[in-house]
């Protein structure tokens, strides 16, 4: 960490040093919440800042920091960023909302862009996926290939994000094999390893044969292969180095296209705040390759749902569906509203257990 | 909630998978503080055997020399700090948050190329028909070797200090250097020795996580189990049996509360969370209740720096 932060001061320097000399370049910044080496949503993340890079070569300049905490070190990292000289830049995880507001306020000429928040100002845009897309074929998946009918379920902060994605794929696991449960538990971290591959494991000896993740390490997908006979999914990255065992499919996301096209925009003047919400029609959400260990009926199913949430046939929360309390929350054929679906505080009828307040 | 989902004896067989790297960790620890001296380094020293171990396992393919590998370097590392605080008499407490800091920073450079990687399966010990016996052959029989190393050691750590000579000499420089002087032994020397002790025992920890537990490398995986290896060494008022019983007790705990959550237990997700480290503390305090005692077994020349002139 230290040192990291030793190199960056470093770079930020240097990049200090070049800027009277090419003036014209655009500066993007980025900020991570893991290492750009955690085989998930990180290194998702920096895979699209080194396309920017590809795409404008020499007009642009990209700086990085990496394991920043959610917190108030994040607004230091932001402050020293814009100071340096950034036009742009991209803060990549949720708790970085309120930080990133903050450092806005200061330097009005710098566009931010924040992922997975809902908080914006004139020079704040936020971005995100439909990751609860790619959940339902998950969940359409998992349901199907679960022996035991128990799918565990590596939860990270009860932020509404993720709770979508644990409908969501619950949703359409219950709809292929009504029989299925769900085992859910919080492990109030986005990336510590032995704390996933421990919660794993957990589930595993539980009976689940199925695991589902929303941290951000292939920790979980270590130890399904030691356990042996189980499936995961890759998640936020393909994860294919545990293909075709025990990683069956996975959630990729896509962020390079977005990044391209905002950097275009800061570079053409016409940058504009607003709200992003892509999913598999966008290609902003890509399934990885369903393996080999899927037999052919289910994957057929399953590039089926991807093709109708796609397309806008089928949206993953459609009525009937009730709340874990049994009351109605949409009627039969009734779709839910981005509003509910980004403030999401509930789960649906069928799972057991309380979201943590 | 079911918590007959929660089968004792698998329980008990991971919770001892949980615990062996804290448990590594301590039991070298005991043995330099019980030579007087205080080394704060040991988280550091578990994520530099953790890359070691990783690195020297994926490069050989043979995760007996990555195990090795943990060990030097964790040793290597450790006697930094020996010669800064033995030779050069620097202050203890701050050389040993140095040394955290540095094997931090350090495990992270080494670690660059090989993220991502899958380090060689650890075998587990095949011990035949004695790990098909009911109950017992799950939670005794039907571990890899470092498991069986790490209650070795335990009881070898008991046995060398209580029954051998060179246990005694230990024991006396750790209680009165000077006087352990006066009688000729070699106070640094025998300090260093025990160092270097802990530095491969934290760095076998640190792998056992690496290689075994998750396995994968990740920058800052040990995520505060030195921390916990220091603690666990007070609680058990530097006796090796007790180290064994505050590991197991807090990875116990640990292992627990994900399979509380996974049963479904209505009890706070967050209470749950807290629950290894306020379990650990509490027994820490009643145990240590008995002021008297507690300060008795406590190394009497513990952190002083020793100088034949003094």
């Amino acid at each position: 960490m230290k040192l990291n932060a030793l190199l960056a001061g470093a770079a930020l320097a240097l990049g200090l040093a070049g800027a009277a000399a090419a003036q014209d370049k655009t500066k993007v910044g980025f900020v991570f919440v893991g290492p750009i080496g955690d085989g998930g949503w990180t290194y998702e993340h920096n895979q699209a800042r080194l396309a920017v890079e590809e795409k404008f070569g020499d007009a642009v300049e990209t700086v990085y920091q990496e394991s920043v905490p959610e917190g108030a070190d994040a607004e230091r990292v932001l402050t020293q960023m814009a100071l340096s000289g950034a036009d742009l830049i991209f803060t990549t995880s949720f708790g970085y909302m309120d930080p990133t507001i903050n450092v806005a306020q200061k330097f009005p000429d710098v566009k931010f862009e924040h992922a997975t928040g809902y908080k914006r100002a004139d020079n704040v845009g936020t971005y995100s996926a439909r990751f609860y897309e790619g959940r339902a074929v998950q969940g359409h998946i998992a349901g199907r290939m679960t022996k035991s009918n128990v799918v565990g379920y590596i939860a990270s902060f009860p932020i509404p994000e993720v709770i979508r994605g644990i409908n969501s794929a619950y949703i359409h696991a219950k709809a292929a094999n009504p029989d299925v449960q769900f085992k859910v538990i919080w492990a109030y971290t986005w990336f510590d390893p032995a704390k996933e591959a421990d919660a794993a494991t957990a589930l595993i000896q539980q009976g689940a044969d199925v695991i589902l993740q929303h941290t951000d390490s292939t920790a979980p997908q270590a130890a399904a292969e030691k356990a042996g006979g189980i499936i995961t999914f890759g998640q936020a990255s393909d994860m294919a180095e545990y293909a075709p065992m025990p990683r069956v499919s996975s959630i990729i996301d896509n962020w390079a296209p977005y990044y391209i096209n905002r950097v275009q925009a800061v570079m053409d003047g016409t940058w504009e705040s607003d709200d992003t919400w892509d999913g598999i029609g966008a290609g902003m959400v890509k399934i990885g390759e369903i393996s080999n260990a899927v037999p052919e009926d289910v994957k057929a199913e399953a590039l089926a749902l991807k093709e109708a949430i796609a397309s806008g046939a089928h949206h993953p929360f459609t009525g009937p569906l009730n709340k874990q309390d049994g009351s109605v929350w949409l009627a039969e054929g009734e779709v839910a509203d981005d509003g509910t679906l980004a403030g999401m505080n509930f789960y649906v009828e069928g799972l057991t257990g309380d979201i943590p307040q | 909630m079911d918590l007959s989902a929660i089968d004792p004896v698998v329980l008990i067989a991971s919770l001892m998978v949980a615990a062996t790297p804290i448990l590594l960790a301590a039991i070298g620890e005991l043995v330099v503080e019980k030579s007087g001296v205080l080394n704060l380094g040991v988280e550091g020293m578990m994520i530099t055997g953790a890359i070691c171990g990783f690195a020297i396992a994926v490069e050989t393919g043979s995760p007996t020399f990555g195990f090795l590998a943990a060990m030097v370097g964790g040793a290597a590392l450790s006697l930094i700090f020996g010669v800064l605080t033995q030779v050069l008499m620097s202050n203890q407490v701050a050389t040993g948050l140095a040394l955290t800091l540095f094997g931090l920073g350090l495990s992270a450079l080494i670690g660059q190329g090989y993220v991502g990687l899958k380090p060689p399966a650890t075998g587990q010990l095949d011990l035949g028909p004695l790990s098909d016996i009911p109950v017992l052959g799950r939670i005794l029989f039907s571990h890899d070797l470092v498991v069986y190393v790490s209650l070795a050691l335990i009881v070898g750590v008991w046995a060398g200090l209580k029954y051998t000579r060179a246990g005694l000499i230990l024991r006396a420089v750790g209680e009165n250097h000077e006087a352990a002087h006066a009688l000729g032994y070699k106070v640094v020397r025998i300090r260093l020795m025990a160092i270097a002790f802990g530095g491969a025992c934290a760095g076998l920890g640190g792998a056992y996580l690496s290689l075994i537990r998750v396995p994968q490398w990740t920058e800052g995986m040990t995520a505060g189990a030195g921390w916990i290896a220091l603690a666990i060494v007070v609680f058990a008022s530097w006796k090796p049996v007790r180290v064994l019983l505050g590991a197991y007790l807090f990875g116990g705990v640990t292992v627990l509360q994900l399979n509380l959550q996974a049963a479904g237990l209505a009890v706070p997700v967050e209470v749950l969370s807290m629950s290894p480290y306020l379990i650990t503390i509490l027994v820490l305090v009643i145990m240590s209740a008995d002021r008297g005692r507690a300060a008795l077994s406590a190394p009497a020349s513990l952190g002083k720096s020793f100088h034949a002139s003094s």
